[in-house]
């Protein structure tokens, strides 16, 4: 039987009950949310008995204004033999970022998951090699966190006021 | 946050105890070697020729570009897209547009996914003409270099002729191009189409069956498919383990599900299999850029009106007006001034879309909370994910193999780092 997104809804369902909400399809692309201490549940559900076994892209989102649930981890997967994408998402707080790390199912994973830490400071438990990768080793701060503003909030010969910025 | 913080002494350079009892070498290749055609570095440890273990180090030309994507009006993070893979910046500028028409939910004319295409899969020859003579390079065969370096100048002409600028080109709008093909373009395109095959034979001729190059390349850097598919490879470097997963083919854009092409696939995904698989496909792209040029002059042919579409219409609100209009009406120079000062919103919503790039799936991961700039913007690019597999390819192997199997994966330095 072809996957669609209802079926995909439906066997996720089954298995994990109502642990998995926020059921919504964006633009063609099923997405939910999962707790985040069962991600590497649902990840080895999808791998073994459903055929997402290629790992697109794995990212970090910051929302600073929800509470106790600032950081996001995106993970985009596809299964090639059905050729259907499906993206899942777990949310954890600021002030304890912690992920259960996906390299042991995907490879792939070890780069994006250095790259995510590197940009938004997740503490990916389990990883080999969890250092920066991009950013100079003596950086100490996470850039992409929407703290962190583009230009020096301090200069005040800048003044975009009138542009909406 | 401090303890969330690794320490920074975890970084430097561990020498191996055989290195130090000097019964191994560690090797600095890099960061600019001539052999890395980029910046590149990888800390080797070698025992004679072998290489025994290899450690990459990235992030030289990092440059912020989701950050700065931020801070930056839908139409300007176009020139971000093109600095990510330069060799073959067209397709990424139009996966952009095409992930920003997604979202804004704009279906474009057929006539304005043709030029696309040709576009598309002229960079897609470039790219792929770099890498493959890049590759005969490293094997010591420096004249099919100087051979295809003379037609990656006629595309880049031809880009030239379409947007303005050659390397980073910055093509494209949303809904469509910046203006119509010119009379010249046609002829440039004809020019390319007429004289191409004859230069492409004559590289083939030098190096496809060529003995020395075919030992030096065969065995090289292997990877199997199932490694390959967990370390997440797409575009010619997977096809060349055997997998013919193609997005053109799996999850259609820009309309190629109206054209005939194949995808060539290799065996083993050696350096001798992706580079025969990129030159397949460039047969492959150049059949489609005579198919979509031959379609884009029947619809020319057919239905005179429609000879001056070059973008959707819906998507007037992200599309520069014309010029003549700007400087004649008011409200083109109100929409001008609100489009170039970047005071237009999109809707909010998710998306992620991905075209073929010259080295594989390019992504575009964008949410939006309905304001000027995206909420958040992530690229995945080919090259980060698959240069992680490359120590496992060339470990074992020699030091010559570890150079060409580098140059085979076609690493751009700027799509590594972002």
């Amino acid at each position: 039987m072809a996957l669609t997104n209802e079926t995909i809804q439906e066997k996720l369902t089954e298995k994990f009950g109502e642990q998995l909400t926020e059921w919504e399809v964006p633009y063609g692309m099923l997405t939910f949310r999962a707790p985040a201490e069962m991600n590497l549940k649902v990840l080895q559900h999808l791998y073994d008995a459903m055929g997402f076994q290629f790992m697109t892209d794995l990212t970090g989102v910051h929302f600073p204004d929800r509470k106790g649930e600032e950081l996001s981890v995106v993970y985009h997967l596809h299964n090639l033999v059905e050729n259907i994408r499906l993206r899942m998402k777990i949310y954890v707080p600021v002030e304890k970022p912690d992920v259960y790390t996906a390299t042991k199912l995907f490879s792939t994973a070890n780069w994006m998951e250095r790259e995510t830490y590197d940009f938004f400071g997740f503490n990916f438990v389990g990883h080999p090699n969890l250092i920066r990768i991009l950013n100079v080793d003596e950086m100490d701060y996470f850039p992409m966190r929407k703290e962190y503003q583009m230009e020096d909030p301090t200069r005040v010969d800048k003044d975009d006021e009138m542009f909406g910025r | 946050m401090s303890d969330q913080l690794t320490h920074t002494s975890q970084h430097h350079i561990k020498l191996s105890e055989e290195s130090l009892q000097k019964q191994t070498t560690t090797l600095n290749l890099g960061p600019t070697h001539p052999a890395t055609h980029g910046v590149f570095q990888n800390i080797m440890e070698i025992d004679g020729e072998r290489v025994l273990e290899t450690v990459p180090t990235i992030g030289y030309i990092h440059r912020a570009f989701e950050k700065i994507a931020e801070r930056r009006p839908y139409y300007q993070v176009t020139t971000l897209t093109d600095r990510l893979n330069y060799c073959s910046a067209p397709i990424n500028n139009m996966g952009w547009h095409m992930t920003m028409e997604k979202l804004l939910g704009i279906k474009t004319p057929k006539r304005v996914d043709y030029m696309r295409v040709t576009m598309m899969e002229l960079s897609r020859i470039a790219d792929h003409l770099v890498c493959n003579s890049v590759v005969a390079v490293d094997t010591g065969a420096l004249t099919g270099f100087t051979y295809v370096f003379q037609y990656r100048e006629k595309i880049y002409e031809i880009f030239e002729e379409v947007c303005g600028s050659r390397l980073t080109t910055n093509m494209g709008r949303v809904g469509g191009f910046e203006r119509n093909f010119t009379d010249v373009l046609f002829t440039k395109l004809d020019d390319f189409i007429a004289t191409f095959p004859k230069m492409m034979k004559e590289f083939e001729g030098l190096m496809n069956r060529n003995r020395i190059f075919m030992d030096r390349c065969i065995g090289a850097g292997p990877i199997s498919a199932e490694r390959a598919l967990n370390y997440g490879f797409t575009g010619p470097n997977l096809r060349a383990t055997g997998v013919d997963y193609d997005v053109r083919v799996a999850s259609p854009y820009s309309s190629y599900e109206d054209f005939e092409f194949t995808i060539p696939v290799g065996t083993k995904g050696d350096v001798y299999d992706r580079y025969m698989v990129r030159n397949d496909e460039i047969w492959q792209s150049f059949s489609i850029v005579k198919q979509a040029l031959a379609k884009i002059r029947k619809i020319d042919a057919e239905f005179p009106d429609q000879k001056n579409v070059f973008y959707a219409p819906e998507a007037d609100k992200f599309h520069l007006p014309v010029k003549e209009d700007v400087y004649t009406k008011m409200e083109a120079l109100i929409y001008h001034f609100k489009m170039v000062m970047g005071e237009i919103d999109a809707p909010v919503g998710e998306v992620y879309h991905s075209v073929e790039g010259g080295n594989g799936e390019v992504g575009y991961y964008l949410i939006s909370d309905g304001g000027r700039t995206p909420y958040r913007l992530h690229f995945r690019r080919p090259c980060f994910i698959y240069y992680q597999a490359y120590p496992e390819m060339v470990e074992g192997g020699l030091l010559s193999d570890a150079v060409i199997a580098l140059s085979s994966l076609n690493v751009i330095a700027g799509e590594l780092d972002a």
